[in-house]
């Protein structure tokens, strides 16, 4: 795929990798103008006959709203689906934790939504770093979307009138969020795996859950183009390595914020299954972009296995605030006066207050409790939180409309810190939880791998670099009702070789994955998976987290390299490869985390810009502002794997243009 | 804090299992139950034993993989999921026995993790609405009462976790089945395949080997979501309404 390459040296990240040919996505009509686009897509793309629909399989890995979703409608269309999970059912993937909403662009209020607001919203939200024929197409489908999940019988919050309830979220200035009181995620996923268990039922759909991708079988065709044909899996509960051969493989396995260890994701959230296809030959696009949350119970001790989110559309009627004075960090804040109280974000943003996007939020958290103005207990010798005060929403509305609206998060937050949110302001301080980046994807959601289809936060293509609230749940079911099953139709359309288990591509990914298990059964080494995985977090955190610096990426990189070579050696995994092993299962993924990590840190360091969620200091306004650089920086940052330790990897840049909106500096002020 | 544990461990399926003691030394109380039992397991891979095997994703009380009786309750003594209780629920010094959930259709795969497939084929059965993607109407052209959207919510919050199965001397699913019925039940989308879904669920449900209802009342007990006891009356209703219709 790399005909030519060139070493980079007047990147940052020179010596870390090579420059290789521009990539660019022909999917796209390019000669219809950006709102027509996907009309057009859908007009010529090419279709399978209903008859020869039920001899095609289609592989499906993951099984959150792009996963359960792209596999109903796959299956009522009528072709095979074989459904994979890691979890024991498909209900559980981590969609299922979104609380806040999903966005659409319905225009129930009658503020002035449109499909172009919503995609003008995303762009701007994303910093400029989408391409903008995805998020129109987002835009435009989200509409459906809504339609689509009442008729399931989601239950969204509805008015008196019995019409749908909206919310207005981070970031804009419409209501145009719908929710289902703080669990919309989990009304949502139940609503596509409901759709999807029909289909089981149907005899469409085979669900395989306990059994987790370790690897994907490519082939190379006659003109040296790669395409998926299958995937690697281990069933575990037995131990049993399986092969999963199907006409097209598609990939809707989630985000890796579990690098970092600590995030909001699943304990079970990981990298494998794309980091798999990436080594196969996909593309990593844009790794470096992660979304950090700004309102997640901070951290209390050491032993902290995961982080949880408070719904972002809590900074609706919660005001967000610091003492002025540090002297009063360590008081009851009740005792605090009005006029003691920093409400910071409403003093520098008036415009947006205390709803601007998700990054900025975070980043001026960060800010004061550097500033020594933070609250809550110290950890390592540090406050790390800030109010979100709910005494003047609870005044205005009463009490009983602020439980109908936020209860289940105000008992979240007392379950977990035994503090009463409605008495006592909630603490709250940013976590990852969200990765924009993801493999790259075409289009049509295809990867440079061909017949490898990319779904849902797994790929890079609609937010940019930064995420809009409300909008995850919008992209994962976009993509899996609206989008792929069109498009994958085009690939399936066109003859395809087919192999079986002799292949010897399946014979090699199979040889590779047992004698993966079978080292780290063998090692033999002194300290256990978790222990590697929070030290790799930690570094990641702390250098390739909210802020990045030239210095601090360069010592990840080199701190990781170092940390990889003695998890190698040294790693303690117990038990057998013939049963549930939960150390094993963590041993592979934390291996992948690892050339993850520095993956992200190469991509980091290279982008000496600050754009959305990523924040170079090297790169700022002089009142401290993200400084972003379109001269160098308006691309897509495509990484193409080359090999293990020694071989760098090489970036393919897809450059951005924008047509239908113009390219301006991001101000929420 | 110090503290004893009393764990079920059983190596396969197949295998006869056993309780086993631990004691952990340097537990805190604003660790969750489930980060008490990571560092358990961290201590016994140190002493090259196998670490107990048992299930969580999220951890933030809302996919429903985790499980565990606790000293004899299903996610032990507060109202919520095991992975949102915390240490500070129990003394210093205290034995606190850990068992996989205990109902014949959710079998023991390895020490505390079992299988609750049969809730999937349940919903296999019927528990959906029909609706093809591409073919549903604008949102807003159904009206529905906010009192029965309301409903039809506090229902669907149902994590499918299972403890209501563990907690019922019967081994019953009924509150499970009831919660689903009533969501789909109270909604105008759901009404077309109303008595064919009670009918076939239950009828799975029975397949299944769970028990019947006997209105003991310990699963809406035990349910973290606090699923109200009276989805099984609407369950009950509804099978009535559907046998007088024929089905």
């Amino acid at each position: 795929m790399t005909e030519t390459q060139t070493p980079a040296t007047t990147s940052d990240a020179a010596g870390f990798f090579t420059l290789g040919d521009p990539v660019a996505d022909t999917k796209a009509p390019a000669e219809a103008s950006v709102p027509t686009r996907w009309e057009e897509r859908k007009s010529h793309a090419k279709l399978v006959n209903p008859a020869n629909r039920r001899k095609i399989k289609v592989i499906i890995v993951g099984t959150g709203l792009a996963g359960a979703a792209a596999g109903a409608t796959l299956g009522e269309a009528g072709y095979q689906v074989e459904s994979f999970c890691y979890q024991d059912s498909p209900r559980r993937a981590h969609s299922i934790a979104a609380q806040g909403g999903i966005n659409a662009a319905k225009n129930y209020r009658n503020d002035g939504d449109s499909v172009y607001r919503l995609f003008y919203d995303t762009v701007k939200g994303g910093d400029f770093r989408s391409r903008e024929s995805n998020s129109y197409r987002l835009a435009e489908v989200s509409a459906n979307i809504i339609d689509q999940c009442v008729a399931q019988g989601v239950p969204f919050a509805r008015e008196y009138g019995g019409l749908l309830d909206n919310r207005s979220f981070g970031g804009v200035q419409v209501s145009r969020t719908f929710y289902a009181r703080g669990q919309t995620g989990q009304q949502l996923l139940i609503g596509a795996y409901q759709a999807l268990e029909r289909q089981v039922a149907a005899g469409t759909v085979t669900t395989h859950t306990r059994h987790e991708m370790l690897e994907l079988i490519t082939t190379e065709d006659a003109d040296g183009q790669t395409h998926a044909k299958g995937i690697i899996v281990r069933d575990m509960v037995t131990g049993e390595i399986e092969t999963h051969l199907g006409d097209a493989v598609v990939l809707a396995t989630g985000g890796y914020g579990n690098v970092y260890f600590l995030s909001t994701n699943a304990m079970g959230s990981n990298v494998t299954a794309a980091w798999r296809a990436h080594r196969k030959g996909a593309y990593m696009g844009n790794p470096c972009y992660t979304q950090i949350h700004p309102t997640c119970i901070p951290v209390s001790g050491e032993n902290q296995s995961k982080l949880t989110l408070m719904s972002e559309s809590l900074r609706n009627d919660g005001r967000i605030w610091v003492p002025k004075k540090k002297e009063d960090c360590a008081k009851d804040p009740r005792d605090i006066p009005e006029e003691d109280r920093d409400y910071y974000l409403e003093r520098i943003y008036p415009a947006f207050g205390n709803l601007v996007p998700r990054d900025i939020a975070s980043r001026q958290a960060k800010y004061m409790c550097d500033d020594g103005r933070g609250v809550g207990p110290e950890v390592d010798g540090v406050r790390r939180g800030v109010y979100l005060d709910f005494a003047d929403a609870i005044k205005r509305l009463g009490r009983d409309a602020v439980e109908t609206k936020y209860g289940n998060l105000f008992d979240m937050y007392a379950q977990i810190t035994a503090e009463n949110p409605y008495e006592v302001p909630m603490r709250v301080y940013p976590a990852v939880h969200y990765v924009m980046g993801g493999l790259w994807v075409d289009y049509d959601l295809e990867s440079n791998v061909k017949g490898l289809f990319v779904a849902g936060e797994a790929n890079f293509s609609d937010q940019g670099a930064n995420r809009l609230g409300a909008s995850a749940l919008m992209q994962g079911l976009a993509d899996g009702y609206f989008v792929l099953p069109y498009t994958i139709a085009n690939y399936l359309a066109d003859s395809h070789e087919r192999i079986d288990e002799s292949h010897p591509a399946v014979v090699e990914a199979k040889k590779s994955v047992e004698e993966r298990i079978n080292h780290f059964l063998t090692v033999n080494g002194t300290r256990s998976v978790d222990s590697y995985h929070k030290e790799l977090g930690h570094l990641m955190w702390e250098y390739c987290g909210m802020e990045r610096t030239k210095e601090g990426l360069s010592l990840a990189i080199e701190k990781i390299r170092e940390l990889k070579a003695d998890f190698w050696k040294n790693v303690k995994v117990l038990g057998t490869a013939e049963s549930l092993n939960q150390s094993l299962e963590r041993a592979g993924r934390v291996a992948d985390f690892f050339e993850l990590g520095e993956l992200m840190c190469i991509d980091a360091l290279n982008r000496r810009e600050s754009c959305g969620g990523h924040f170079r200091a090297e790169s700022q306004t002089a009142d401290g502002e993200a400084e972003r650089i379109d001269e160098e920086f308006a691309y897509v940052a495509a990484w193409e794997w080359a090999g293990e330790d020694g071989h760098m990897p090489v970036l393919h840049k897809e450059s951005l243009s924008y047509e239908a909106i113009e390219m301006k500096a991001r101000s929420y002020k | 804090m110090k503290i004893t544990l009393n764990i079920w461990r059983q190596a396969n399926a197949a295998a006869k299992g056993a309780m086993q003691k631990y004691e952990l030394d340097d537990v805190s109380e604003d660790m969750s139950f489930l980060e008490m039992l990571d560092l358990l397991n961290e201590n016994l891979n140190e002493q090259g034993e196998d670490p107990v095997a048992f299930d969580s994703d999220c951890r933030e009380g809302i996919c429903g993989m985790c499980s565990l009786m606790i000293n004899g309750q299903a996610h032990g003594p507060e109202v919520t999921t095991t992975c949102q209780l915390h240490m500070r629920s129990f003394k210093d010094g205290e034995t606190i026995t850990i068992e996989p959930w205990r109902a014949e259709p959710f079998p023991v795969l390895k020490d505390l993790v079992v299988d609750r497939s049969a809730f999937d084929r349940i919903i296999q059965s019927g528990g959906y609405i029909s609706a093809n993607t591409g073919s549903a109407p604008e949102a807003n052209n159904l009206p529905v009462e906010k009192a029965k959207a309301d409903r039809a919510f506090d229902v669907a919050t149902c994590i499918g976790c299972g403890a209501c199965v563990a907690a019922c001397p019967n081994g019953s699913a009924s509150l499970f089945l009831g919660a689903k019925i009533t969501h789909l039940g109270s909604l105008p989308q759901g009404q077309p395949e109303r008595d064919t879904r009670v009918v076939d669920m239950v009828a799975q449900h029975d397949h299944e080997g769970f028990g019947g209802c006997t209105n003991i009342g310990e699963c809406t007990a035990a349910c973290p979501k606090e699923i109200p006891l009276d989805v099984i009356s609407q369950l009950n209703k509804d099978l009535r309404t559907a046998m007088k219709h024929g089905y």
